[in-house]
Order: structure tokens, then C-alpha cells, then sequence
């Protein structure tokens, strides 16, 4: 199916470029380690405060982290204008799409699981018994900033003050996936800790939607 | 140059329209080129030229009309082949080498045994040299081959080039002219735009020239090549 | 000329008649006293804010099959008068809160989603004053506006599953549920008024933006030449 084999090439592009220079990955880890250690200075981190704020503050770290990092996915396509050249070569312009929200979202799941234990540190919240659980809310999470924001990344790079536009347009439309997402977690931080199945059906959902959404509507996105 | 096989195929242009919010890019053009013609677009900035082959390659969607990419009899049953198109930006990824870019665009295309194929195309633009080098590296002359080189990849029966030879130096705008000659010679239709009278222009075999969006003169009509090129009046 | 001054006319008449209702013909709530009765502007305002960002929704689709700047127009003419009846939400919501808990803003799940909404619908109009070209002005806010509606019931949605397992005051009660009635019938007719507002409000800036579509059109066409 070419849809898959485009989706593959053009991932593998996004995959060696990015780890060629590794500059997305390299300043959104420190972006989010700076924004954890920022927050940690406005209440007092104990153990009982910090489990329930933290989850909260995680994923409200990882929300700015991804509308920063997300802001370059299509702009770095206007530089010799690759994108027409994409545009010209695949078959279904979804490919496109496909492979930038796939490699959004291991970039997005690296760095959050390379914060992962120094907020654990820091915040002396036990994370190894519910690992595999967290891994699961993370890339569903980032599943969702990944999908909203590659598609709306497409559509601020068409717009001036681009990088302010992409924020103010992500932000509140990324709301649910902030509320679940942190909803989840503190579930997992707790003393006793539960998995949350609600959220995690609800963050699928908000995945399928907007997944969808994209499929539906991607050409228009990359219209000229 | 390996020439491709023997053209069959035309372009035409019927009706086309663009406005954009309710200025028009292009008005009414309507214009065919014959298989194995080697056809200049000329005008002055702003006349269209841009937007028509742009239009052409598909990128743009015209407001109304149609395109269209005649085959000669015979060749019917074979699917007509997308055009190959060179833009003024180079359409190819800076941070890749050059051997990247092109297996990168093989693979997208599909493209039958990618890996010779690129092979085969780096050493005619004459960059198999460079080929492991990052394209950032490279001159303007260089960056032209790469993306001709880009456009011929699925080996087009029709090539579409816009303002190839700005910001060429004499020994790229010779080895540009001698490379179309040799695609012109092997029967590929090509439509270009250029901004005057050079080297490349002497490929011509047909001139049409736009002005505000409409065509305003054509050689067919018995108009020389070198006054639409001059905007002279014939 | 005459059909607006009669809509208008219309309009105002209904709005009186439910103002009217809402004060004399709703019951008295026993606990809460006068200020209750913010519910029938409050609550109105919210469903017909909701009512216009729809409309704005199907504006939004049908331009991008279409693509003619009317349905933008009519898209970007309805996203504002959604826009000024969410307002009226938000400011009713701490007026209303006030007197009966003594505090402004409540975080309750259904003032903190419209919060929200009123946020993407903001987004959307700063979008549109960022991209000079009409058509694609028109493409790319239609296609944001289709993402932010298509997200209107996830935030509603997830405010209120996860936000709500807090004691906190409710600005009112479940429709429907527990209502009286005679509220809901007052509810119900203040939410016709209002559609009638909207009706009058969205034809009048819609017939605003057509204008300003085509001068805009006769001024490029000068500048160009």
C-alpha cells in the first residue's frame, strides 16, 4: 500500500534528519527541565503537595514543550520550498501528515520519558511500579499534542507571527488532552496508585477524532 | 544526457483561470503545446508565468479550466507520466546529501531499482563526486543540477522549468543549455520561463508570451521568437 | 429597508416580552432570591453562543467545498456574534456567583468550558487578522474553525467528567433535571428571543463583511494597477 511505504520513507527522513542535528530534542528537553524546576519554586515541594500538583505540571510542561517544538515541523518544509517537492512526489498528501505526527510524537515521548526519572527525583514521586502504565498515558497524550499540533503547525506556517500564532491556536484546543492526560497521572502518582480507564479510553477518543479529522482534511491543509 | 524515451506527450492548457480573492493571476489562457516542442514563456514579472506552470506541475489548482497532457496515438494504454518540474527554489532538502535527497524522492515515487537509478542520474548532472556531500555545501550552479536532476527522476515526458537560469553563472548556464538540448533532441516536451534573450532561449522552437494574465503573443501566430523575447512589437 | 426595521422591531419585542417572563412570570426561588433570574440570561446566552459557533461550523465545511467567500463571510460573521454571546456568559457567570457564594469565579465545569471556547474562538479571529490573502484568509480559518468545533464537546466533555469530582457551588442546575416547569418554560422562550438576536445581529454583519469583501476586492484591483 503506498500510503504505508510513503509514510515509511518520509518518517525515516524526519527520524535521520532530526538525529543528525539533534536540536528539537536537545532544547525541549532542557525547555521542559527548566519549566519543572521553575514551577517547583512557586509551592513547596513535600511529598503530599507534589503528587498532587505534579501530575498537573507535567503535562503542562510538555504542552508548551510541544507547541514550541511543533512550530518548526512544516516552517523547516518552506526552506527551499521541499514541501512542493513532497507534494509533487507522494501519492496521498496524508503520508505527509502521517510520517510528521509519528515523528512528533517519538520526539515528544523521548524527551518526556528522559524527564521522567529527574521529575521523579526531584518530586519524590515513586514512578517504577506503574512505568508501563505511564508509558501508555504519555503516548496517548502525546499521540493527541502530536495530531492537533502537526495539523496546526501546517496552518500557522502559512500565517505571519507564526511562532506566537502557533501557541495561541494549540493551546486551548489541547485542553482535553491536558485534562486526562494530568487526570491519569495523578492517578498513578498516588499513594495507592489506579489506573484512570476513563482517561485513557477519553484520550484515545480524542486521538481517533482528530486523527480523523486530519485524514479528512490534509490536502486542503497543504493547499497552495 | 541517457535520453528518455521517444515523447508522445503534449500539454494543453484550456480556459485557465486563477484569481486570487478576486485578482486575476491568469485570465482565459488557452494554448497547446505539440509533443517534442521546446516552447519559452515569456513576460515580465507578475504576467503569470509562475502561476501557469506551477498550475501545470499541479501544484496550484486553477480557478476554472483544465489541463491536460495529450499522448499521441499510439501510446494510449500507457498512463501519462506526471510532468517534471524545476522551480526557482531547489525543492530539495538542505540537511541530506545529495544521494539522500534523491533516494528519498525515488522511494516517495516509487521508482523501479531507485538505487541505480540515482546512480545513473548523479553522474549525468555530474555530481556523483558529491554525492555523500550535504547539498547545504553546494553552490547555486550545483544546487541547479540537483534539482533537474530531482525533476528527471521518473523520467518525465514533459519537463517544466521556471526561471532555470537566474542566478546561473556562464559555465551552469552551459551545461544547462546543453543538457535541455540533449532532452529536447530525445523528443521531451519542454515549457520554461525565462526573463530575456540568453544561451537557453536559442533552444526554442515556439515563444508565447503573457502580460497581466492573458496571452498576448505567440510565435505560432507568426511572431519571431526574438521579439517576444524582447517584447518588441513584431 | 423595511424587513430590518420590522426584524428589528421583532426582536426587541420578544426580548421584552421575555425579560417580561423572566422577572414576573418565573417562580421565585426560594434560596436564591432575585439574582436567580440571571439564570434565564446566562443559560440563554450559553445555548445560543453554542448555536452560533455551530452555524459558524457549517459555514467553515461548506467553504471548503465550495470555496466561495460567502460561506466565509457567513463564517466569520457567526463565530463573532458567538463570540459576544459567550462574553455574556462569562460576564453573567460572577455576577451571578457573587451575591449568592460570595466569591467571582467559581471554576465550575460548565463557566470553565465556555472559558475555553471563548479562547479558540478568539484564536480563531487573531488567525484571520494574521493572513492578508482573502482566499486563503478564508481556507485556513474555515479549516481551524472545523478543528476547534470538531474539540468544543472534548473540552465540555472533559471539564466536566474530571473537573467536577470537587465540592464546588453550580452555577445552576442540571436542565431539565429538577428545574420547575415554568422556569424551563421561561428558559426556553428567553432562548427564542435570543436566537432572534442572534438572527438579527448575524444578517446585519454578514451583509457588513459581504461589503467589506468586495471593497476590499475594488481596492487590490487600484493598488495592482
Amino acid at each position: 500500500m503506498s500510503l504505508l511505504s510513503n509514510t515509511t520513507v518520509l518518517l525515516g527522513k524526519e527520524l535521520r534528519t532530526e538525529f543528525r542535528s539533534r536540536e528539537l530534542l536537545t532544547t525541549t528537553v532542557v525547555f521542559i527541565l527548566i519549566v519543572i524546576v521553575l514551577f517547583s519554586f512557586t509551592f513547596d515541594p513535600t511529598a503530599d503537595e507534589s503528587r498532587r500538583f505534579g501530575a498537573g505540571l507535567l503535562w503542562l510542561a510538555f504542552l508548551f514543550a510541544a507547541s514550541l517544538m511543533l512550530q518548526s515541523c512544516f516552517l523547516r518544509e518552506q526552506n527551499n520550498d521541499t514541501l512542493s517537492a513532497l507534494r509533487l512526489s507522494v501519492t496521498d498528501p496524508f503520508a505527509i501528515f502521517l510520517a510528521k505526527l509519528a515523528a512528533n510524537t517519538l520526539f515528544l515521548l523521548l524527551t518526556e520519558l528522559l524527564l521522567l526519572p529527574i521529575f521523579a527525583v526531584m518530586y519524590n514521586v515513586p514512578v517504577l511500579p506503574v512505568l508501563h502504565w505511564l508509558v501508555l498515558v504519555f503516548f496517548l497524550g502525546s499521540l493527541g499534542l502530536s495530531v492537533a499540533g502537526t495539523a496546526l503547525s501546517a496552518i500557522s506556517a502559512q500565517a505571519r507571527m507564526r511562532e506566537l500564532l502557533l501557541p495561541l491556536l494549540l493551546l486551548p484546543l489541547l485542553t482535553p488532552i491536558l485534562v486526562a492526560s494530568s487526570e491519569v497521572t495523578a492517578g498513578l502518582f498516588d499513594r495507592s496508585p489506579f489506573v484512570q480507564w476513563q482517561g485513557i479510553g477519553f484520550l484515545a477518543a480524542f486521538d481517533v477524532v482528530f486523527l480523523t479529522a486530519l485524514w479528512l482534511f490534509g490536502e486542503y491543509l497543504l493547499e497552495e | 544526457m541517457a535520453p528518455p524515451v521517444r515523447s508522445s506527450t503534449g500539454l494543453r492548457f484550456e480556459n485557465i483561470e486563477k484569481r486570487y480573492g478576486g485578482l486575476y493571476a491568469l485570465r482565459r489562457v488557452s494554448f497547446e503545446v505539440a509533443p517534442g516542442e521546446c516552447v519559452v514563456l515569456a513576460g515580465r514579472n507578475g504576467s503569470g508565468k509562475t502561476t501557469l506552470l506551477r498550475i501545470a506541475a499541479q501544484l496550484v489548482r486553477p480557478s476554472s479550466g483544465k489541463v491536460d497532457f495529450p499522448q499521441t496515438a499510439g501510446s494510449e494504454g500507457t498512463r501519462a507520466k506526471s510532468p517534471g518540474f524545476v522551480a526557482h527554489a531547489t525543492m530539495v532538502y538542505d540537511e541530506l546529501s545529495a544521494e539522500e535527497n534523491l533516494l528519498l524522492f525515488a522511494r516517495l515515487q516509487r521508482t523501479p531499482k531507485s538505487a541505480e537509478r540515482v546512480e545513473v542520474l548523479l553522474r549525468e548532472v555530474g555530481l556523483i563526486e558529491r554525492r555523500d556531500s550535504l547539498v547545504r555545501t553546494f553552490s547555486r550552479g550545483m544546487r541547479q543540477r540537483m534539482a533537474l536532476a530531482r525533476a528527471l527522476l521518473h523520467e518525465p515526458s514533459v519537463l517544466l522549468l521556471d526561471e532555470p537560469a537566474t542566478g546561473l553563472d556562464p559555465q551552469g548556464l552551459a551545461w544547462l543549455t546543453e543538457t535541455l538540448k540533449s532532452l529536447r533532441d530525445a523528443g521531451c516536451t519542454i515549457v520554461m520561463s525565462l526573463h530575456g534573450e540568453s544561451e537557453i532561449s536559442s533552444l526554442a522552437t515556439r515563444a508565447i508570451r503573457l502580460d497581466a494574465g492573458a496571452v498576448v503573443a505567440d510565435t505560432r501566430a507568426g511572431v519571431s521568437v526574438h521579439s517576444i523575447l524582447t517584447f518588441a512589437d513584431a | 429597508m423595511k424587513k430590518n426595521v420590522l426584524g428589528a422591531v421583532a426582536v426587541v419585542l420578544l426580548l421584552g416580552a421575555a425579560a417580561y417572563a423572566a422577572f414576573f412570570i418565573a417562580p421565585t426561588d426560594v434560596k436564591q432570591g432575585l439574582i436567580y433570574r440571571i439564570l434565564y440570561l446566562h443559560v440563554a446566552s450559553a445555548w445560543t453562543g453554542l448555536t452560533a459557533f455551530f452555524l459558524s461550523f457549517l459555514a467553515n465545511l461548506m467553504y471548503v467545498w465550495r470555496r466561495q467567500l460567502r460561506w466565509d463571510a457567513l463564517g466569520v460573521s457567526a463565530a463573532e456574534v458567538g463570540l459576544a454571546f459567550t462574553t455574556v456568559v462569562l460576564v453573567t457567570g460572577p455576577i451571578w456567583a457573587h451575591p449568592v457564594w460570595g466569591i467571582w469565579w467559581t471554576w465550575d465545569a460548565r463557566l470553565t468550558s465556555t472559558f475555553v471556547l471563548w479562547l479558540l474562538y478568539v484564536a480563531y479571529l487573531l488567525l484571520r487578522t494574521l493572513v492578508e490573502e482573502p482566499d486563503r484568509r478564508a481556507l485556513l480559518s474555515a479549516l481551524f474553525g472545523i478543528f476547534a468545533f470538531l474539540d468544543v464537546p472534548l473540552v465540555f466533555g472533559s471539564i466536566r467528567w474530571w473537573r467536577t469530582q470537587h465540592p464546588q457551588p453550580v452555577v445552576m442546575g442540571e436542565p431539565g433535571s429538577g428545574l420547575d416547569p415554568t422556569m424551563l418554560r421561561v428558559l426556553l422562550f428567553s432562548w427564542v428571543a435570543m436566537l432572534g438576536l442572534m438572527t438579527l445581529l448575524l444578517w446585519q454583519r454578514y451583509r457588513l463583511e459581504v461589503l467589506r469583501g468586495e471593497f476590499e476586492i475594488v481596492r487590490r484591483e487600484a493598488e495592482a494597477a
